[in-house]
């Protein structure tokens, strides 16, 4: 990448933050709308600023269960994604019940989750493995069942068995698939998080961000429930990076996703 | 897995064997693609397959291949043929390999040390001189290239019978000439046997002993016609009125069958 097209990359968003910020901020103070109901970005900014070391301590907190939910979503899903592959009728006995992942309202089961695995990460870490998994499955299987024939042909005609051929043809065919579905799972995996913070969280060392933003709405701080939910956007935003970047290291040389600049 | 180690030979007598065709069918849903079909391809022969697009030329190749099985019929291949090699219309190279591995695959496959495969490949790789190209990746390769990687990938088991399917289509002219070129000199000196399917009428000449057209429904053979001239073919034999005249009789032939 150019110096010139980082630059060109980077100012658009940056602008347009500025403007909507501006915007936000002006409209605000103009219609005079109190802090408890809306509060202006600067009051959100300073509530962020005070709160500074209890919200990262709460995002870090956020995260290592996100991120366990996300690297169980990854390791099972893709393991699960292999199976449903195997064969047809596989898939056709239990793709409805790896659907059910997709369907299932989070919120509603959480309760479950706390009498299954008790308050604290493991319930939490359940919740955001849960809203994660499913796009995993679904990406990482439609990558394994859509190999190029001729390349499938051509391990025939090698006499490959079903694990070599697993192994150095689909597997390898079906990562900027998994890495799709990875994407996808990261956000998700962090909203699960917080939705499992709401129900089983344990208070334990302050709790995570979905505990501080419960706690704050409770306080009637506004201005801290806007606060958290940025600290919350932006761990997702960093799971998504994360994810960008692993896809540009596996893929660099060879996928065009990433070849072409 | 049975992993027999490439013969030796001697380029005298050649390492192609013989196939013979009988009474194949094979149809796809209500359209009958082959119907019983006769055919005896010769030990080192260069044989070319012409016909319109849906003729069955591709079915033909994959079902000497065993890539499909027919309805009714067999092919029968005198002696081991293991390892077939099979180049496929595009490179169908692995992406995420570097040239060199690619190359390698086959023997990779049919358990070959790690070594000596990859001894083998650079080896092979710097006679259709891509040597240089050993360590890249197929998407920083030209077209061109990445042909001739497929088809070192198809020569590295030393195959006795080597099934082409339009691989040089998607090629430029020149492109094209160079690895017609190519696959001329490696046939001369292995005498392996080639089935090469195209649509080009100039490059079945060019390259051919004989030259088979395929009508459009049936897989009836409407001729069957061997090209007597001499070899090694320069690019210039394209200019002569041997060349022309071939051509004009093939062509005639391939006009009638789409008129039929």
């Amino acid at each position: 990448m150019t110096h010139g097209s980082r630059l060109s990359a980077i100012v658009p968003p940056l602008v347009s933050l500025l403007v909507i910020g501006a915007g936000l901020e002006l409209a605000l103070l103009a219609t005079a709308t109190p802090t408890y109901l809306m509060p202006r970005p600067s009051v959100v900014l300073s509530a962020l600023a005070d709160n500074a070391g209890e919200l990262s301590r709460a995002t870090l907190q956020t995260a290592l269960a996100a991120s366990l939910g996300l690297v169980f979503s990854a390791v099972f899903g893709g393991t699960i994604a292999v199976v449903l592959s195997m064969h047809p009728w596989v898939r056709r006995a239990f793709y409805p019940y790896a659907v059910f992942f997709q369907t299932v309202p989070v919120v509603a089961i959480a309760p479950m989750l706390v009498i299954w695995f008790g308050y604290g990460i493991r319930a939490i870490t359940a919740a955001a493995f849960i809203v994660s998994v499913f796009p995993i499955i679904a990406n990482t299987l439609s990558g394994l069942l859509s190999t190029d024939p001729a390349l499938c042909d051509l391990f025939r005609i090698y006499r490959a068995g079903r694990l070599a051929t697993l192994l150095k043809l689909r597997l390898p065919s079906s990562i900027p698939h998994f890495l799709t579905g990875l994407r996808i799972a990261s956000g998700l995996a962090v909203i699960g998080a917080i939705v499992g913070e709401f129900v089983a969280d344990t208070y334990q060392a302050g709790g995570g961000i979905g505990t501080a933003i419960e706690v704050a709405i409770k306080e009637q701080k506004t201005d801290k429930v806007f606060a958290a939910v940025l600290m919350a956007s932006l761990l997702g935003l960093g799971f998504f990076a994360l994810v960008n970047l692993a896809s540009f290291l596996s893929m660099r040389h060879w996928h065009v996703s990433e070849t072409k600049e | 897995m049975s992993h027999s180690p490439p013969r030796p030979h001697t380029p005298e007598s050649g390492i192609g064997v013989a196939v013979s065709i009988s009474k194949l069918s094979r149809h796809f849903g209500g359209r009958q693609v082959l119907a019983d079909f006769h055919l005896r391809i010769d030990a080192g022969e260069f044989l070319a397959v012409l016909g319109p697009s849906g003729c069955g030329k591709s079915t033909l190749l994959r079902l000497i291949a065993g890539l499909d099985r027919p309805d009714a019929g067999r092919v029968a291949i005198d002696s081991n043929p293991w390892p077939i090699a099979y180049v496929f219309q595009d490179p169908s190279l692995l992406p995420w390999r570097t040239v060199l591995h690619n190359v390698a695959l086959p023997l990779e496959l049919t358990g070959v040390p790690k070594e000596q495969r990859l001894h083998a490949a650079a080896k092979l790789l710097a006679t259709v001189g891509l040597g240089e190209a050993a360590g890249r990746f197929p998407a920083q390769l030209s077209g061109g290239m990445r042909m001739r990687v497929s088809l070192a990938r198809a020569l590295i088991t030393e195959p006795r019978l080597l099934l082409l399917d339009e691989p040089f289509a998607a090629l430029d002219a020149l492109t094209r000439q160079h690895l017609d070129d190519y696959l001329q000199g490696l046939f001369m000196a292995r005498r392996m046997t080639v089935v090469f399917v195209t649509h080009s009428i100039a490059e079945a000449v060019f390259l051919a002993d004989r030259a088979l057209v395929l009508s459009a429904a049936g897989g009836t053979i409407l001729t069957d016609r061997p090209i007597a001239l001499p070899r090694p073919r320069r690019e210039a034999v394209q200019t002569t009125v041997e060349f022309a005249s071939e051509c004009a009789a093939l062509a005639q032939v391939l006009a009638q069958g789409h008129s039929a």
